[in-house]
């Protein structure tokens, strides 16, 4: 009890994950990784391929053993405590199969069995565009009703949080997007959502906050806008001029990260400043700027700047 | 911390047996959809018993075989042959098959553990064994007149005991195959070796007498004898009840220690 105050900060934290560590055949797949999820949010895990993310969900899940740190869910320790966590918990796992010949509602009807307290899975199968299918066997099922009946699996224990691992990969777009829709949902519905995605778009538009991982390790943890305004280059402003402006003026503008020039137009990051900048020098020249762009840096820039990819 | 209701040691047990009732009976459905395997462990061994039993020569006393028809010998080989289809063939590609897809793994993040999987498929290749063999005694009985077994508790022991052997030996190829087509290689390279240990070529009784000393040495050349000599209403011989017991504890050893969830 008196220890308290000194974890009250992840005092709403449903998912704990401090120090992590876990190495195969001498690499350290996951090297000290620590975030904390908070009750009824969206939590992304980004990073590159191979950077730990698979690794990191599945020890929280119980799947690993992880080789030191700490790992809790719900304060429940997901190796030793695997059963209760397993109550709690809703997993969908990357590259995973039912049997070819399970039909959605006998996979629907056995994993609601499996639980103590199950959703009804009808509405479930509803909501999820399933109710068409549920004489469908599994093997012929496209990918996008499979990835669907994954997600009703992994809902259907009644858990507090769900694991979702790659959700989207290999949908198309239209799918992707009801797909977004229903996770949207289901944390209206409280349930705490643990994403893992390489989709930055998925990421910007669903995770109220992102752990960056690469290497193993957490190169930064924010919301998608502030992982996107620690970039020196948060804004980037576009334009043709109808006269040529020189180097010697654009470098003298504020906050200006870089120049690009290209068949007459010149590309600008920089910032909010560098925008107003930019905007008051073309006045006063009194150049007209011809497809005057102004845009906000995206998720993936921020993604390249700190992961250091090129 | 957080004291448990009274109810809550036995509720979950509860909760984890009808779990396991429903793994079952999903697997018994998917069991019934697979008509390839059906017809290699229900329908085969009776249908191998039927067209020997229409060779006449078959139905004819042997002075070889103590007065008996081969007809009459044949009946416990092809019982035998359907339990080596059930652990051999039937079984260790579905559980390579469940860890190569990632089914073990899902079940895995369930209440449920996996091996709620692996004992489904012992009880219903187990369950299709013995119904297999119901098949083979039966025929054997109405159409070829072959007496029932005189030495009935025996031959049920022998029975439960090449099963067990089976099922332990089906246990180990799906712990060391990596894919369901690996099992089913594995599979069909020990059953034909298997078969002939049943007697399926030459009788294990008629054979040259270093070799049956070696087949006699193997689970189901044991089991055979031991069969065949409930079958007459003598209680078989402990070494070759032995024989198959120790197997099946080997056998058994090595599966659980070589066999990977993932």
């Amino acid at each position: 009890m008196t220890l308290a105050s000194g974890s009250a900060a992840v005092h709403g934290a449903v998912v704990e994950v401090s120090e992590m560590r876990k190495s195969y055949g001498g690499r350290d797949v996951v090297d000290g990784i620590s975030f904390a999820v908070e009750e009824g949010e969206i939590f992304g895990i980004l990073g590159p391929n191979g950077a730990g993310k698979t690794t990191t969900v599945e020890c929280v899940e119980g799947l690993r053993v992880p080789d030191g740190g700490r790992v809790r869910v719900a304060g429940l320790d997901p190796v030793a405590d695997h059963d209760e966590v397993t109550r709690v918990l809703g997993a969908q796992l990357q590259e995973s199969e039912l049997q070819a010949k399970l039909t959605v509602r006998e996979a629907l009807e056995l994993y609601s069995a499996l639980y103590p307290h199950p959703l009804d899975w009808r509405p479930l199968a509803e909501r999820l565009g399933l109710t068409g299918r549920l004489t469908t066997r599994f093997g012929r099922l496209s990918g996008g009703q499979k990835q669907r009946l994954f997600i009703a699996l992994a809902l259907i224990g009644n858990p507090r949080v769900v694991v979702l691992d790659e959700l989207t990969t290999g949908l198309d777009p239209r799918a992707r997007r009801d797909t977004w829709e229903l996770i949207e949902d289901v944390r209206a519905g409280g349930v705490t959502v643990l994403l893992v995605t390489h989709f930055m778009e998925e990421a910007q538009r669903l995770c109220d906050r992102i752990a960056l991982i690469d290497n193993g390790r957490v190169t930064a943890l924010d919301t998608p806008r502030g992982l996107i305004a620690r970039l020196a280059r948060s804004t980037v402003i576009s334009f043709t001029p109808s006269v040529p402006l020189d180097d010697e003026e654009l470098s003298a503008l504020p906050a200006l990260a870089s120049v690009e020039r290209r068949e007459g137009r010149i590309t600008l990051g920089g910032t909010d400043e560098t925008v107003n900048a930019v905007i008051s020098l073309l006045a006063r020249r009194r150049i007209t700027a011809h497809q005057l762009r102004v845009s906000d840096a995206t998720l993936d820039d921020a993604f390249l700047d700190l992961t250091g990819t090129p | 911390m957080n004291a448990s209701p009274p109810s809550a040691t036995t509720a979950p047990a509860t909760a984890r047996r009808a779990a396991r009732t429903a793994v079952l009976r999903a697997e018994a459905r998917l069991y019934l959809r697979e008509p390839g395997s059906l017809f290699w462990v229900l329908a085969f061994p009776p249908l191998l018993l039927a067209i020997l039993g229409c060779i006449p020569m078959f139905r004819e006393v042997s002075d070889d075989l103590d007065g008996l028809r081969p007809i009459d010998i044949y009946v416990p080989v092809t019982v035998l042959i359907g339990l080596i289809v059930v652990g051999a063939q039937a079984m260790p590609p579905v559980i390579t098959g469940y860890r190569e897809r990632g089914i073990l793994r899902r079940m895995s993040t369930t209440p449920v553990r996996p091996a709620a999987l692996l004992s489904a498929q012992m009880v219903l290749n187990g369950v299709a064994g013995l119904v297999s063999a119901l098949l083979s005694v039966t025929l054997g009985r109405v159409v070829f007149d072959v007496a029932l077994p005189r030495q009935f508790p025996a031959y049920l022991l022998v029975l439960l005991l090449a099963l067990a052997a089976s099922l332990s030996l089906g246990a180990l190829i799906s712990a060391w195959a990596r894919t369901a087509r690996n099992a089913s290689a594995i599979g069909t390279v020990v059953f034909f070796p298997m078969l002939f240990c049943t007697g399926l070529w030459l009788p294990v009784r008629t054979m040259p007498d270093v070799m049956a000393r070696v087949v006699e040495a193997t689970p189901f050349g044991a089991a055979a004898r031991a069969l065949d000599q409930a079958a007459v209403g003598d209680w078989p011989a402990w070494s070759h009840l032995g024989v198959t017991a120790a197997w099946t504890a080997v056998l058994t050893a090595a599966a659980v220690r070589w066999f990977r969830w993932e």
